[in-house]
């Protein structure tokens, strides 16, 4: 047997697979955005014409990016700690990057707003050490939106991190040391720019994800930080208007697929360079 | 052209590096001068490495302390010392350009911009990279990335260069070339060099001193000629090239020559202060072969075992009446016609050329 034929046969069922669980399906997402309820581009004007949807859209693109640039900060420390860390700070990030990932969105989700409600821990601590008067609006807005999406998509930024950090050729750290480098200096000149692919494909794993998110702006948001996700459920579920649901979902499906053909270009320029 | 640099003079008092329980440098004592190329030199596992990461400062001794003109520096962190470090496999940064590699240094040292250009643009054209400033450490050759590598160390004149195994990952003929180019630089910069190496061709060809490592040890600190032709033990004799070694009985010494028999041949050589030498040692390139009993120095009757033709030499494998083996390397052109294995021989040699070991 040649080589193409068998490679075919080994990754064959898992094509099939995709194909039947994710390619027909959008296929019929996207004819129901040019047919339902009647032929045409209809569904389109009306979603990018409706003042709701774009609204949805922009509050979409300012809780991913801001989630983004949270997670991937926060998840630059953790990484720093796990892969240059001592064998105690490794443990200790283990079990904080494995444990949550092992507990449910949901849980997650509700463990927040235990925690950021009005009545919840932590305003309920500031009250009494006198910090506040009144509680502060911690959740059921966009800012608990981005605290429980940021936590719950660090995990996912750690790993590409990691293996950039840990692909990386110590003998150039302390080439730049000796010669005079302060540690402040060989880590923003050196080391951060050393681990862009890692940066970008971190920050394109969280986006993306967070692009989708349903569960945790329904529960965080409390209804009045609706995220596009969310936007597309109401529209399928919760109205007959199952064409401007399908025609939101090809756009925000066009818009992730730019995002990651102009990202690739730019880890590989960077790699090529 | 660069200015002639302020060279610093180091030295190791006492020093020692424990790993764990495994030592890997013991009571390393030596003072490497103002503007001296020093190379370490040793197999791998001797602690020549270990000892240049001691000197640069990204790695503590055990015991000891160094010096920097006469100054304790034991305390004094990589940072602070900022020798000139060129890295096995070059460690340049992929993110910036020869130029921004190269001037790296001199940033961090808060230098005018203009003294920054004008340094950086004559050590490309120094290191004989003009033209390549612009292009990332990716786009360029081995021997490119290893110039960029010099100029970065050397372009904010430290007052001591060190490097590790710098020419380990070039081909033959670009080794040659580069150690052309680090002799002029060295000659050029006047800067002290601390050179590792596990290449003996290369110790021999560049450094003004040897220093010999075996198991964390210095075995001995001396000028190319005299660890070649002098050298103080057998470890330091066979690391440093092929040697014929005879073990003499009756060793006498009487004033300037001392005198011992192998196998029933008297042999004459210089004496020796060490107590316990008794070995006569020769350099196969020193020895010659003769058909009859040559009338002056040492000579071995052997018979001839095999020859290997090596173009401007050729090696011969003698083995003698007693079963010794005899190795001789001498010139094809100076080869008596017609040997053949078996052939019934003489290998001599002048009695200067002889130590005892």
């Amino acid at each position: 047997m040649s080589h193409p034929s068998r490679f075919l046969l080994l990754i064959g069922p898992l094509l099939l697979f995709l194909a039947a669980t994710y390619l027909v399906p959008f296929l019929g997402v996207m004819r129901w955005s040019v047919t339902l309820p009647a032929s045409g581009l209809g569904q389109y004007k009306a979603a990018l014409g409706d003042p709701l949807v774009l609204t949805v859209f922009w509050r979409t693109l300012r809780i991913c990016a801001a989630v983004t640039v949270g997670a991937v900060a926060a998840a630059y420390v953790v990484t720093l700690l796990w892969v240059r860390g001592g064998p105690m700070q490794r443990l200790v990030v283990e079990l904080c990057i494995l444990i949550p990932f092992w507990i449910s969105v949901l849980t997650r989700a509700f463990g927040w707003l235990a925690l950021l409600s009005n009545k919840g821990l932590i305003n309920g601590w500031l009250q009494a050490l006198g910090v506040l008067s009144e509680p502060l609006t911690l959740v059921r807005n966009e800012f608990g939106v981005v605290v429980g999406m940021t936590h719950f998509l660090i995990p996912f930024a750690v790993f590409p991190l990691a293996s950039a950090m840990r692909s990386l050729d110590e003998r150039v750290l302390m080439a730049a040391r000796g010669m005079g480098a302060s540690r402040a200096r060989v880590f923003w000149q050196v080391f951060v720019p050393m681990t862009r692919a890692g940066i970008l494909g971190a920050a394109l794993v969280v986006f993306v994800f967070a692009l989708g998110f349903f569960v945790t702006p329904a529960i965080l948001g409390g209804g009045r930080s609706v995220m596009v996700a969310e936007l597309i459920y109401l529209r399928i579920f919760q109205s007959p208007d199952w064409g401007l649901g399908a025609a939101i979902s090809v756009i925000l499906m066009a818009g992730v697929g730019l995002l990651l053909a102009a990202l690739m270009r730019q880890v590989r320029q960077g790699a090529s360079r | 052209m660069v200015a002639k640099i302020r060279a610093a003079e180091i030295g190791a008092v006492n020093v020692g590096k424990m790993f764990g329980t495994f030592t890997a440098l013991s009571d390393i004592s030596l003072t490497i001068g103002r503007g001296e190329f020093l190379t370490l030199l040793g197999p791998s596992g001797s602690g020549k490495t270990t000892l240049l990461m001691i000197l640069s400062g990204f790695e503590a001794p055990t015991s000891g302390r160094l010096t920097l003109d006469g100054r304790d520096m034991t305390a004094t962190p990589a940072e602070e010392r900022a020798f000139g470090m060129v890295f096995q496999g070059y460690a340049l940064f992929p993110h910036m350009s020869v130029e921004e590699n190269i001037a790296f240094p001199l940033k961090v040292q808060k230098r005018p911009a203009a003294e920054i250009k004008r340094r950086v643009s004559a050590i490309i054209e120094m290191v004989g990279l003009g033209g390549h400033g612009h292009k990332r450490p990716s786009g360029l050759s081995g021997g490119q990335q290893q110039r960029v590598a010099l100029a970065r160390a050397l372009v904010y004149e430290p007052p001591v260069l060190l490097l590790d195994e710098p020419f380990s990952a070039l081909d033959k003929n670009l080794r040659g070339q580069m150690q052309e180019e680090m002799r002029r630089l060295h000659r050029e910069t006047g800067t002290t060099f601390v050179f590792v190496t596990h290449d003996q061709t290369e110790a021999l060809a560049l450094s003004t001193r040897i220093a010999i490592f075996e198991k964390g040890r210095l075995q001995q600190l001396a000028a190319p000629r005299e660890v070649y032709e002098r050298p103080t033990n057998r470890f330091v004799a066979e690391f440093l090239g092929e040697i014929n070694i005879l073990p003499l009985s009756g060793l006498q010494t009487c004033g300037a020559v001392a005198g011992g028999r192998f196998e029933e041949q008297a042999l004459v050589v210089a004496p020796s202060e060490r107590p316990g030498a008794t070995n006569l040692a020769v350099r196969p390139e020193y020895m010659r072969l003769h058909l009859a009993r040559p009338d002056s120095g040492n000579a071995v009757a052997a018979r001839i075992d095999h020859l290997t033709y090596l173009g401007a030499e050729t090696r011969l494998a003698l083995r003698t009446s007693g079963g010794a083996n005899l190795t001789l390397l001498m010139p094809t052109a100076e080869l008596p016609p017609a040997l053949e294995p078996g052939t019934a021989v003489w290998a001599g040699w002048s009695e200067s050329r002889g130590f005892l070991l």
